[in-house]
């Protein structure tokens, strides 16, 4: 405080800014102490994960632990089909809602009139809202029969059917991120290449995608993220046969993935026996899966960042 | 797991809805053991106390014994198998004692039994015996489970209504399931793979299954199901599967056989007879794969609890057979 402060002090706008400034510290204080908790409570649940699925690692045989063979009940825990059926599902379903989504997005984005874009982007995000159950519902009364038949699969309930219920889930995620890194492309490109006689079509595959792609790899990323983690759809849809996938026809084969084992198993088993922390185990698994992707996902955003805004 | 129960709680929707009114708000002290399936089951007791509109009692874990004046909760969780039957009893107990309230929710019998190793439910239903390691789990707690025999139960082996196969042996079964037999054509019928389903691994009946059907009741035996099993999380995935595709070949309780499925006649050995399941083919033992149904309490019951299981035993068992089980031989059926 400088000396002029002495004799403000007294005045009424003084304790005024006084209280002001109180008030302003409580509410700091509240919001420093929320967004720590936030992070606090991330740490916890980490914590916890880990303190139950560790000792998975030292109860069963690494080796053991990685191999092809599903039977807790059994005391075989072998987690590499659950880990495979699940990369196997996402991987399809990517497959699947990239094209899907892109396109969607670039026509929501650069080709559809104004009027449809209003009505087409509330669409999208209720897509977002449906439950998975009810998707999940759909695709064993419906997908897993046309599989079946269209296919000639011995059983609809397959890898391909989880994955086209999971690219459906993921689509309203890919689209709307990979809409908003559309967005951001500057007018000047498009102007530019029309003016240089591209074509509306050239002007957006050759420019206006190209330079939104690594927002169009975080839509991807996150739409991966949704996937792996998908639990109930998964496991109405996929068979939860734990086989491994090995060659090209398990695309048309059951699977069982990390998610819907945890799910289906969690209720049974005997507190601290080595299929509960097999389980957490899977849990851990799948935390640093996504939380790769995660990383994959920002890193791709950080790097366009420094090289100068989200595209 | 919510299907399941939207499934459960059609079928139970008459017969159970007041049954479930009496704890409904305590009943989440069941779902201690995070499973998907009770909590769900949780959620239907809840919806069945605002049907029957009446109040939840306010059940703790000690509120076995009975208390004078106030109303006694009982409650009641575990195998999805005994679900129906264990709603049907609470129903008729609770309407000829109103001082009793019995909350019953479902999620498998190891939810039941881990609920009752934990201490927060009186008594457990389950599909299955107890295993040594739960009942050490117990005893651990300073639990003592006490088992008795509610009511038997079939396990029906069902195919698609177009499936040409009337009957299999046990051996069949058995080389079926383990996978050694993978087309249908080599157990007479047509030239299609089978695919087998299963309830998921947290099923009492499934151990059963495999314990009896597939390693034929020999405890040496170390045969597993195939890995290409299908696992499904419920008898309503089951059904599904089985009632729309040819080549399924599933089992469940004999309560839960739909119409849409065909059920399959068993036979010990190749010679036959190949016996359909029945309350009377049960009974006389010539259905092979029969079970029996268990209810735990810890430690021996008291009060309320022990004149409930009394009844259950006794009066009880005339409802047994209209939910589709069969009831203890020489008693109510």
């Amino acid at each position: 405080m400088t000396g002029t402060a002495v004799p403000r002090r007294i005045s009424g706008t003084a304790s005024r800014a006084r209280r002001t400034r109180l008030s302003e510290l409580a509410l700091e204080t509240l919001i420093r102490v929320l967004g720590f908790s936030t992070i606090g409570f991330v740490g916890l649940i980490f914590l916890f994960l880990l303190r139950e699925g560790v000792p998975v690692f030292f109860e069963v045989r690494p080796g053991s632990l990685f191999s092809g063979r599903w039977y807790p009940t059994f005391g075989i825990f072998g987690t590499l089909p659950l880990i495979l059926g699940s990369l196997l599902v996402t991987l399809i379903a990517i497959v699947i809602a990239l094209p899907l989504g892109v396109a969607t997005a670039v026509f929501v984005r650069e080709v559809a009139p104004r009027w449809a874009r209003e009505v087409l982007k509330p669409i999208i995000e209720v897509l977002a809202g449906i439950p998975s159950v009810v998707l999940g519902f759909f695709g064993m009364t419906f997908v897993a029969p046309l599989v079946r038949e269209v296919l000639g699969a011995p059983t609809g309930l397959t890898a391909f059917s989880g994955a086209f219920i999971l690219a459906y889930m993921a689509l309203p995620t890919i689209i709307s991120v990979a809409e908003d890194a559309l967005d951001s492309v500057p007018k000047g490109y498009r102007d530019a290449g029309l003016a240089m006689g591209a074509t509306r079509w050239q002007t957006i595959w050759r420019v206006v995608v190209p330079s939104a792609r690594s927002g169009i790899l975080t839509a991807v990323m996150l739409g991966m993220g949704r996937a792996i983690g998908e639990t109930m759809a998964v496991m109405m849809v996929t068979g939860n046969a734990a086989v491994l996938p090995t060659s090209l026809a398990s695309i048309l084969r059951p699977v069982r993935t990390m998610t819907a084992t945890i799910a289906a198993e969690m209720g049974e088993v005997a507190r601290g026996s080595t299929h509960y922390h097999a389980l957490f185990g899977i849990g851990i698994i799948l935390f640093v899966l996504t939380f790769l992707i995660n990383l994959a996902a920002s890193s791709a955003i950080f790097e366009k960042r420094r090289k100068g805004g989200l595209r | 797991m919510v299907p399941k129960t939207t499934l459960r709680w059609a079928k139970s929707a008459s017969g159970g809805a007041k049954s479930a009114s009496g704890g409904a708000k305590s009943a989440s002290g069941g779902a201690k053991s995070a499973s998907g399936g009770v909590v769900c089951a949780c959620l239907v007791a809840v919806l069945a106390a605002g049907c029957a509109g009446r109040s939840a009692g306010n059940a703790g874990p000690s509120a076995g014994t009975p208390a004078a004046g106030a109303p006694t909760a009982i409650q009641d969780t575990g195998s999805d198998t005994l679900l129906n039957l264990a709603l049907a009893w609470a129903e008729r107990y609770m309407s000829e004692n109103p001082q009793v309230r019995i909350s019953v929710t479902g999620g498998g019998s190891g939810t039941g039994i881990a609920s009752l190793i934990n201490g927060t439910i009186q008594i457990a239903n389950a599909s299955r015996e107890m295993s040594k390691e739960e009942i050490a789990e117990a005893s651990k707690n300073g639990i003592t489970p006490v088992k008795f025999t509610v009511a038997l139960d079939a396990i029906a082996v069902v195919a698609n209504p177009g499936n040409p196969v009337q009957g299999l042996t046990l051996q069949q079964l058995s080389d079926m399931y383990t996978g050694r037999i993978t087309r249908w054509a080599d157990v007479g019928g047509r030239n299609a793979p089978v695919v087998l389903l299963s309830r998921e691994s947290n099923s009492g009946t499934y151990v059963y299954f495999l314990e009896q059907v597939i390693r034929l009741g020999n405890s040496k035996s170390t045969a597993l199901f195939s890995p290409e099993t299908l696992l499904m999380p419920s008898s309503q995935g089951i059904s599904a599967e089985v009632a729309q595709n040819p080549n399924s070949l599933g089992y469940d309780g004999l309560g839960y056989v739909t119409p849409e499925q065909k059920t399959i006649a068993v036979a010990r050995t190749a010679a036959g007879p190949y016996v359909l399941p029945s309350v009377r083919t049960v009974l006389d033992k010539s259905y092979p794969v029969s079970r029996p149904l268990f209810m735990y309490t810890a430690g021996e019951p008291t009060g309320a609890v022990k004149e409930y299981l009394n009844w259950v035993m006794g009066d009880g068992q005339k409802l047994v057979r209209d939910v589709g089980f069969v009831p203890l031989e020489g008693s109510g059926g």
